[in-house]
């Protein structure tokens, strides 16, 4: 517990996997996230599951417009171009 | 290049009265319209009157708009502006930022899932780790529902920014565009909300699994 380079706790570095997920972390602190994750497999499946959940997230149909607000907007339009 | 070129084409056919241009970007946009509205406004039938209105003042603004942003920009600014006006008309006070996430700090996992910051030997270790998924469930039909029920539940912000980012496709820097959001915000939002969907499924699959 005496390093110079204080180690990130697991509990630390939940709340900075978006961060390095979005390239947002300084060089020292990548390397200290990389560092924990390279000894630490319940925080490497963590991560994991981040990655799993984006992924998931992508697959998820788009929503898409009801029939009965595309009428309506498709009113709209052709009022507008009318006017 | 390519995509400024399309959205030439498509403005010009906006312009012309072409309907089945205007019925492609409806149906691109508006249910992130109606989302993003949702932040501002109480409740769904406002959202669906502000996506409304916005429509009408986009295809007013049609010849104003001269392409320094891209159309989809352009119109997530009109509508922010028609929330907004609409959301004072209402009576809602506003925060200063509406979409600023709180300032109430959200764990991403339960501090209960983590050994004391104090304990002697491994300080904020886990306490109660994750476990690896089973591949097949996280495909079944079942977790998807799953994930589109925890989207819901999720402030209308949050909803908003992961949404956009992670379901639709958008860079970080189209969602701060047409949100007006600073870089730091939308990564906070996205952040709480990543972390609340992982929580969701984790829950779900535990229960799944047994």
């Amino acid at each position: 517990m005496n390093e110079q380079v204080e180690q990130l706790s697991c509990q630390e570095l939940v709340e900075l996997v978006t961060d390095y997920l979005e390239g947002a972390l300084s060089e020292e602190e990548r390397l200290r996230f990389e560092d924990h994750i390279g000894r630490c497999g319940a925080c490497t499946i963590y991560l994991e599951q981040m990655r799993q959940t984006i992924t998931l997230l992508g697959h998820l149909p788009r929503e898409s417009l009801t029939p009965d607000a595309e009428r309506e907007l498709l009113e709209a339009f052709r009022g507008w171009r009318s006017a | 290049m390519a995509q400024a070129a399309s959205e030439e084409k498509l403005l010009d056919a906006l312009r012309a009265g072409d309907e089945e241009a205007f019925r492609m970007l409806v149906r691109d946009y508006q249910p992130s319209l109606v989302r993003v509205a949702r932040m501002y406004v109480s409740n769904q039938t406002a959202a669906e009157e502000v996506a409304a209105e916005t429509w009408l003042a986009v295809l007013n603004g049609l010849d104003r708009f001269e392409g320094r942003s891209s159309l989809r920009t352009w119109i997530f600014r009109i509508l922010t502006n028609i929330a907004k006006t609409r959301a004072v008309r209402d009576g809602r006070t506003l925060p200063f930022s509406a979409l600023a996430p709180s300032r109430v700090p959200e764990a991403a996992v339960d501090a209960d899932r983590f050994l004391d910051p104090e304990h002697p030997r491994w300080p904020g270790h886990w306490a109660v780790k994750p476990e690896a998924w089973p591949e097949d469930a996280l495909l079944a039909g079942e977790t998807r529902n799953k994930l589109a029920e925890a989207i819901g539940a999720l402030p209308a912000t949050q909803r908003a920014v992961i949404s956009l980012r992670d379901i639709e496709g958008w860079s970080s820097e189209e969602v701060r565009n047409a949100l007006d959001l600073s870089e730091t915000n939308q990564r906070v939002l996205l952040h709480r909300a990543r972390s609340k969907v992982r929580a969701a499924l984790e829950d779900y699959l535990k229960e799944a699994g047994t």
